[in-house]
Order: structure tokens, then C-alpha cells, then sequence
């Protein structure tokens, strides 16, 4: 191959480096307005009126809008939320009504002049009290929502969506456990903190067509939810996604761009920006769901796990459209990646008055892996075998079974393992002495995996069409978040058509221009949108071949692509290049036949069924699985209770890397971001209040927390998958935060039971012992 | 109540007038149609619209405008020349230390503001001088690299 397994340096590389890339709160248009939201004080209440009339009057101010502006329900999974409220608050800082004016200035004294009457209501703000039967509802009228055939929501409740797996007899086989634990785990709420916050323009044409730019991971996506929720037909809908500063979920799906949308209907074509400060992001946009876990598992006397049982409550937020589906991946994923028999699940998704729960990079896994992966642990201790032997015995293998029954196919789990167990020396080395007095050693490990967790029919596609030059443009709407899809779609068509990556333009994010693509969630674009790429572009080159044959006089199946030429073995004197056959063939006589070289490729995983509604199992739930497994080396300080990360050692199966460079990237980013959720990050919500929506009371990751990391992959090729690849960009990030807490109990023998582990958490455990 | 200021941004002598309460940041981005340095937190946390102001790296959004008469100021469009790119921002490409590209401009500005002054920095002294910029994709590690291995292209040259 001559491109895959390449690193080729980024496509977008030029632009981002120069500051030459146009962001969407980077772009001005002429006699563009301004937003501002006037928010809810109150995590649960009564919206009773909402006066705009002396908003209205400010001079510069153009339009005001209230929930009435709003009103059709709109969701991806459940259609539960409006863009502003309409007769209900359900967390604080919910919008009740938005402002364009003709400076950001004006527009935030607008909205001081909004006046509101609320009656405030109870609130829910812990999950386990949103199940009890005389919890305040939050959504009571949840039985006219629509949603999908795959969730279960129970009307009358706060539940809105119970997974279930019922697999083998788990009574028996807790009965012939030798040991069994049972734990209680929480993570609390994180948020994404892409360092670009959400950005809205929205433009309305004197036609009815609307013209949207949005920081948005999903170009279409949003065209649906728009479309939706304000009857308009999806021609008249153009979503345009021009650059992405970061997502990690947080972008995926709509949050603000209804907002702006009937503002920009009222202001007789003048466009309308809004852009969130950093404490509307970590606020009003997604947040990580919070979950309480409780996990039961039995192991026999030869370190065989024999049972499960997991109750799973998340902390779905105040609307859960997108979050019944974490809850599904949960559910379907909650053994971890070991090959159990008897397993019981309950994963249930519990709406409350706290900021919006949404996908969050490797949804359901990252938190489930953190209680799953210190059982197991802790079992290990039970029958005094070590952490990396217990992994051995259960970790998934071909052939074994999941928790939804589907026969493991290709899976290097245990490959990951030994990699992971040979770089850090693991059963050789002896405890390497601390760096400083007070400070004590502690290593640990976690496997994980992660499937897409996406419907089983989402669509991909893909167009290139080749240039009168023989250069090429590919077209998607893969969205380039940082992950560098633009660059790895492109060797991808690169090595199909054998045109070098510099001759190929790829362009994304325009419903009118680029073909339709789901979403760029879940891991999947490299599978997904690289399959259609492929497709595409042996589409043009079946057509570039034909007209080949008639030219050259060589059957089609004797010629081949190479470097812009078509040639063959059989005649290599005879040869053609492609930019003759470009626009079309032309004949002796002066004619021409076939026309320009338009490639298009379409793609849906192949044969992913629903699971079972009552018990979870299913042939094929999910279009494929990544294996991974993270060994960490720490210090902690008894001291000051602080974590210092040392060394970590990373090892995925990936089937096949494309680009070497970028995939080292996605995994050092997933490390750090683990790293951050694992010892620093927490969303600290107090009645329903978020009490650090800034970088100083919530902090992330520096390049001083920084760790040594030592990265490796296995490639056991993915049977359907772009020369054999499968997706990494979220696995990667799922082992660390446990593996840091296995770690820590190496290091003091101390359990954390709840993320962030705090020095404050770590010196009272260390108290209490 | 306005002010004149004259300064020097990316090579040209600007006159302005500004209002006393608009950062550097705003004006740049807003006025100056400079969108390179982003605005990522607004109050310092994150050094995503970093900066040079006399060779000293600077969050562009805690500054006024106001105090940029008389300064020379540099930002991410400054760095390069057309097609012509500088050494660091070649380099972060090479290295692969970019991904959204959001701290990117914020980032190679703080990068460059260390190798002006010292021309052959440690590992150390890299982080020490992108601690005040928050990246949430690479992890940190490419970028330090790339920093490192264009203040060695540059010694070689």
C-alpha cells in the first residue's frame, strides 16, 4: 500500500497553524445582529409569564423571542426538549427568551430589561431520589413525547429509558461463586471543555431558505432537528459546519442553533451570531451524565467471573434525548469487555433539574469501565491472584460471548494485555522507589472496550469527482473535530485511486454541497464515511477503467490505477492517464462519450439487528467492537493526598492504522483527557446550582500533568472495515481513569470509590485506615 | 471618551481609536478582522488568544487596547509571510501537533515567544512556557516536541 499506513502530515494542517481557518465565531457578516439568552434563576419552576415589552423598546434591539417561538418538541433519540422553555423550567440557566440587537452590549441590557415570573417547584437533584415513586416529575408529560423503538421510557416517572440484559441464570451463578463483591460507584457530571465554545450564525433569505453556520459536529444532524422544530423542508435548511475547535460529544446533536433561528426569522434578513461564553459552555451545552453504579460479581475458585448484577442510574439531566442512548451503550456494554454467563442488568436513565446530559467521548464506557474495572480487582485480591492473571482468565477472546450474547468475532484483547503487561515490565520489575520521601509507588491496570453507539441503519456516503487535471475532489460530511478525518479520508481515496493525497481536496460541512452523513460521533467516521469513501472512488475508478478498455483495447479487468495513469501488466507499452478520461472519453471521429468522473459511495454497517427488548441479546447489536488495555505507573503523596501520573503504557486493537501519526495523537489526547476526568474533573452541582463553570474551579489537563506515554497498537484486521481499520478516537480514553484508581490502591491500598480521586478524598480514605 | 493609539501589529504602523473599556483581543478580532487569536474563556484561564507585545507572550483578552500605544505587537498572522511559513509553525505540522487547531494560534505564539529568547529551551522550560495554554486534543506531548524540534532546526541553521 502506498498510502495507508503513512504519516501524512494533516491536510488542514496550513490553515490551523496560520490562523488562515475561519471558525464560525471568527466569521463576520455584513450587518450581522447579536444574541443574548435570558436564563432560568430557578432549576425547577413554573414559567408563568414572560415579559418583553420593554426589551422590545430598547433602541438597537430587532427581535425578542420567547418558548411560543418554539414550541415543536425536537430530540435525536426522544423528542423531550425545546429550544427555549415553554412552560417549564427543568435546570437552571434554561433559556425563557433570546434577543438580537445590533451590538453584544445591547443585546445583554435587553435582556436585563426581560422581566419573568416564575413559581418555583421542587427539584430533583440526585438521580437515585428522582426514582423514588413521590420524587417531583419532571417531565410530565412525557407520554405524548415520540421516541425510538429501542429505548424504553415509563411515562409517570422520571425514567426515561430502562436498558435491560437478562442473559443465563444469575441466581445460580452467584450460587457457585467461590468470592463475591458487591460495590457502589459514582462519577459525577464532567463537561467536554473543548477550548472553542458553541457558535451560531443564522441567515434568513427573502425565499424562506435558511442559512446556518454552527460549530456543530453533525451538519445534517442539525438540518433534521431544525427542520423539525420549525416545519420547515429540508431544501430550505442549509447547515454549514465550516471548522469544529474541538467536540468530544459536546458538539454532536443541536443545542443552541434553535435559539437563533427565530431570532434571524424576525430581523428581515439581517444575520443573527451567538456565541457562548465559557460558562455557558461547561452550563448550556452537554454535559457528561453523572452515574451511580452498583455492581455485584461473583468469581469461582479458579478466577472464573460466573455472575453480574449492575444497577446503572444515570443522572440524565434535564432533558435526556440524546442520553437515552449512553444509557442503551451502558446497558449493552456492562460486563466490560469478559465473557460472563450469567448476567443481569438494569441501566436506567433518571431525568432531573441538572444541566443537559449528552454524549460525552466514549459515552456509557468511561463510566461503567470505572466501577467494572476495580471489581475486578478487587476479586483478584479476594483469590490473591494478580490483577493482570484475573484479566487473562475472563478478558473476551474469538469465540466467547458478550453480555448481549453476540459471538466475539476478531478481538486482540488479549494481545492489548500482554503488550501493555511487556512495556511496563509488569511481572519482572519490582517496585521502582519513590522519587521524593512521603511519596509512595502504585501501578495499575483496565482493559476496556467500546462499540459505536449509534442506530444500526445510520447512513454514510461519499462523492469525488475527478478534475480535468487528473486532481480530484472527495466531498463529506464527516466532520474534521480535531480527530484528522479530512486527512485520513483522504489517503484513504488516495489509495484507491492511486492520485497522492496533494491532488485530492477533500470538502465537508454544507448540507447543500457535501453528500449526507449521520453523525461524527461515536468512533465510527474512519469505519463509516471510510467505507463510502472507498465505494466512491471505486465507483469512479470502475468508470475511469471502462473507458479505459475502449481506448486502450485491454479488458477491464487487466488495468489498474497507478500514480495518474491507467495501465497493465499485459501491455505496459499501452498506457492512458486520467485526466484524457476526465470529463469523458473522446472518439476518431471527432465524438465523445460518458462524461465527467463523478465517483458516489454509500454505506450502512452491514447487519446490525436490534437486541431483544426483554432480555438484551442479539446476534449483532453493534457494528463492531475496539479492545484496549492501560497500565499506568503512579505517586502519590500521603502528604498532600496529590496523584503525580508517571508512566502510562496504551495498547488498542485497531484493526489497521491508517495514519501512524494521527492515531498516536488520538491516544495521547484520550490519555490525557482520562488522566483529567480520572484526578482533576468534577462539575460540582449543588440544588441543582453548577458551582465552577470556569477553568480556575474546574481544571484541566496542562502540559504539566503530562505523563510519559508509551503507545502501542494490534492490528487484527476489522472483517468489514476500510482496509481492515475500526475506530479508536473515544476507546482510548476509557481505561485510564480506572487504571489510575487500580493504581492507587497498589499504592496505599485504598479504595476510591467516586471520580475525581482529590487529594481531600485520598488523605481521608488514608485517615480512616 | 476615545482614545488615539499608534502601535506596531505584525510589521505595520496602525492608528486607531479606541474605546477605553474594549481589550486588545476585541479589537483585533473585531476591528481589525485579526481572528487568529481565539477566545476561548475570556478571563486568562486557557491562552487560546494569546499574543506577542514587545516579544512577551500576552493573553490578548485581559489587556485593553488602550495600552497597545506605543507596543509592537505580534499575532499568529504576523508569523507567517504568504505561503512563507516560520520555522515553529512548520514544525508543528511536521510533529503532528495540532488536531481542532482552536489553542493552535495561542499556542505557537507562547512557543515562539520562548525560542526569541532563549533559542535552545529544555523540555522543562517548554512546558513551563505552554503551561498558561490549555489544549483539550493532543495531550501535550507532539506540542512540546514540536517546539523542541524546530529550536533545533533553527540552532542547526
Amino acid at each position: 500500500m502506498r498510502y495507508i499506513g503513512e504519516s501524512i502530515n494533516r491536510v488542514d494542517g496550513i490553515r490551523k497553524v496560520t490562523g488562515a481557518l475561519k471558525y464560525v465565531d471568527d466569521i463576520k457578516l455584513s450587518r450581522m445582529l447579536y444574541a443574548a439568552v435570558k436564563r432560568s434563576p430557578y432549576p425547577h419552576a413554573k414559567l408563568l409569564k414572560v415579559d418583553i415589552s420593554k426589551a422590545e423598546k430598547l433602541p438597537g434591539v430587532k427581535a425578542v423571542i420567547t418558548g411560543k417561538d418554539v414550541a415543536n418538541r425536537v430530540g435525536l433519540y426522544l423528542e423531550d426538549k425545546t429550544f427555549l422553555a415553554t412552560d417549564r423550567i427543568r435546570y437552571r440557566g434554561e433559556g425563557v427568551a433570546a434577543v438580537a440587537a445590533e451590538s453584544k452590549e445591547i443585546a445583554l441590557a435587553a435582556i436585563g430589561l426581560i422581566e419573568v415570573e416564575y413559581e418555583e417547584l421542587p427539584a430533583v437533584t440526585n438521580a437515585v431520589e428522582g426514582l423514588k415513586k413521590d420524587a417531583p416529575l419532571v417531565h410530565p408529560d412525557m407520554k405524548e413525547y415520540k421516541w425510538g423503538p429501542i429505548f424504553f421510557p415509563e411515562p409517570g416517572t422520571n425514567i426515561s429509558n430502562h436498558y435491560k440484559i437478562r442473559k443465563g441464570d444469575v441466581e445460580k451463578g452467584f450460587a457457585e461463586a467461590e468470592f463475591i463483591v458487591e460495590n457502589e460507584f459514582f462519577v459525577p457530571h464532567i463537561q467536554h471543555c473543548p477550548i472553542e465554545t458553541h457558535s451560531v450564525i443564522a441567515q434568513r433569505d427573502p425565499d424562506e431558505s435558511l442559512t446556518i453556520w454552527s460549530t456543530c459536529q453533525s451538519p445534517y444532524a442539525v438540518q433534521k432537528a431544525l427542520s423539525v422544530a420549525f416545519n420547515l423542508p429540508l431544501n430550505k435548511v442549509r447547515v454549514l459546519s465550516p471548522a469544529v475547535g474541538g467536540g468530544f460529544g459536546g458538539k454532536a446533536g443541536t443545542t443552541l442553533e434553535g435559539i437563533v433561528i427565530p431570532l434571524a426569522m424576525k430581523t428581515n434578513g439581517r444575520p443573527v451570531k451567538l456565541t457562548y461564553t465559557r460558562e455557558d459552555e461547561f452550563i448550556n451545552s452537554f454535559v457528561r451524565q453523572g452515574l451511580h453504579a452498583t455492581i455485584k460479581t461473583g468469581i469461582n475458585k479458579n478466577g472464573k467471573i460466573v455472575a453480574v448484577k449492575n444497577t446503572f442510574i444515570w443522572d440524565g439531566g434535564a432533558y435526556t434525548e440524546y442520553g437515552v442512548n449512553i444509557v442503551r451503550a451502558g446497558g449493552y456494554a456492562s460486563t466490560g469487555p469478559y465473557d460472563v454467563p450469567n448476567v443481569w442488568t438494569d441501566s436506567i436513565c433518571v431525568y432531573t433539574n441538572h444541566p443537559v446530559g449528552g454524549p460525552y467521548r466514549g459515552f456509557g464506557m468511561s463510566e461503567i469501565h470505572f466501577a467494572i474495572e476495580q471489581n475486578i480487582d478487587m476479586l483478584a485480591k479476594k483469590l490473591d491472584i494478580n490483577p493482570v492473571e484475573i484479566r487473562r482468565i475472563n478478558g473476551l477472546r474469538p469465540g466467547g460471548k458478550n453480555a448481549t450474547g453476540q459471538v466475539v468475532d476478531v478481538c486482540g484483547l488479549q494481545d492489548c494485555l500482554e503488550d501493555v503487561v511487556k512495556k511496563l515490565d509488569w511481572e519482572n520489575s519490582i517496585k521502582q522507589s519513590p522519587s521524593k520521601p512521603n511519596r509512595v509507588v502504585g501501578r495499575g491496570i483496565s482493559c476496556a472496550y467500546k462499540a459505536p453507539s449509534m442506530p444500526n441503519n445510520v447512513a454514510s456516503s461519499a462523492i469525488i469527482k475527478i478534475n480535468d487535471d487528473g486532481t480530484a475532489h472527495l466531498m463529506v460530511s464527516a466532520q474534521d473535530i480535531g480527530q484528522g478525518s479530512d486527512t485520513v479520508l483522504t489517503q484513504i481515496a488516495s489509495e484507491v485511486l492511486s492520485i497522492p493525497p496533494n491532488r485530492i481536496t477533500i470538502k465537508t460541512g454544507d448540507t447543500d454541497h457535501t453528500p449526507y452523513e449521520w453523525q461524527t460521533v461515536a468512533s465510527r467516521i474512519t469505519y463509516c464515511t471510510g467505507n463510502a469513501v472507498i465505494k466512491a472512488c471505486e465507483d469512479a475508478k470502475e468508470q475511469l477503467l471502462g473507458l479505459a478498455q475502449l481506448k486502450l483495447g485491454i479488458e477491464k479487468d487487466k488495468l489498474y490505477l497507478k500514480d495518474g495513469y491507467i495501465n497493465s501488466d499485459t501491455q505496459p507499452q499501452k498506457k492512458i492517464a486520467i485526466n484524457e478520461l476526465a470529463l469523458g472519453l473522446s472518439l476518431e471521429d471527432g465524438s465523445g462519450i460518458h462524461g465527467p468522473i463523478i465517483g458516489r459511495g454509500s454505506f450502512i454497517p452491514p447487519g446490525v439487528k436490534n437486541t431483544d427488548k426483554q432480555t438484551g441479546q442479539g446476534e449483532k447489536p453493534v457494528a463492531f467492537w475496539t479492545y484496549g488495555c492501560q497500565g499506568v505507573e503512579i505517586e502519590v503523596d500521603t502528604e498532600t493526598g496529590k496523584i503525580e501520573v508517571l508512566k502510562v503504557a496504551s495498547s488498542f486493537d485497531v484493526g489497521k492504522i491508517i495514519n501512524p501519526q494521527l492515531i498516536e495523537g488520538q491516544i495521547e489526547g484520550g490519555i490525557i483527557q482520562g488522566l483529567g476526568s480520572a484526578i482533576f474533573e468534577e462539575l460540582i452541582i449543588s440544588k441543582g446550582v453548577v458551582l465552577n463553570p470556569n477553568f480556575v474551579d474546574y481544571k484541566i489537563p496542562t502540559a504539566d500533568d503530562m505523563p510519559e506515554m508509551i503507545i502501542s497498537f494490534i492490528e487484527n484486521e476489522e472483517p468489514t472495515g476500510p482496509f481492515g481499520a475500526r475506530g479508536v478516537g473515544e476507546p482510548c480514553m476509557v481505561p485510564t481513569a480506572p487504571a489510575i484508581a487500580n493504581a492507587v490502591n497498589d499504592a496505599l491500598g485504598i479504595r476510591i470509590m467516586s471520580l475525581p480521586i482529590t487529594p481531600e478524598k485520598i488523605l481521608r480514605a488514608l485517615k480512616e485506615k | 471618551m476615545k482614545y488615539d493609539i499608534h502601535f506596531t501589529l505584525n510589521h505595520e504602523e496602525i492608528s486607531m481609536t479606541v474605546a477605553p473599556n474594549r481589550t486588545l483581543l476585541e479589537v483585533l478580532r473585531e476591528d481589525l478582522d485579526l481572528t487568529g487569536a481565539k477566545e476561548g474563556c475570556g478571563a486568562g484561564e486557557c491562552g487560546a488568544c494569546t499574543v506577542l507585545v514587545n516579544k512577551k507572550p500576552i493573553n490578548a483578552c485581559l489587556m485593553l487596547a488602550v495600552e497597545a500605544d506605543g507596543k509592537d505587537i505580534l499575532t499568529i498572522e504576523g508569523l507567517s509571510q504568504g505561503t512563507e511559513l516560520d520555522a515553529l509553525q512548520l514544525s508543528f505540522i511536521d510533529n503532528g501537533a495540532l488536531q481542532c487547531g482552536y489553542c493552535t494560534p495561542g499556542m505557537i505564539m507562547s512557543g515562539k515567544a520562548l525560542l526569541m529568547e532563549k533559542p535552545a529551551p529544555t523540555e522543562e522550560e517548554v512546558i513551563e512556557a505552554i503551561n498558561g495554554n490549555l489544549c483539550r486534543c493532543t495531550g501535550y506531548k507532539k506540542i512540546v516536541e514540536a517546539i523542541l524540534a524546530a529550536a533545533l532546526k533553527e540552532d542547526k541553521s
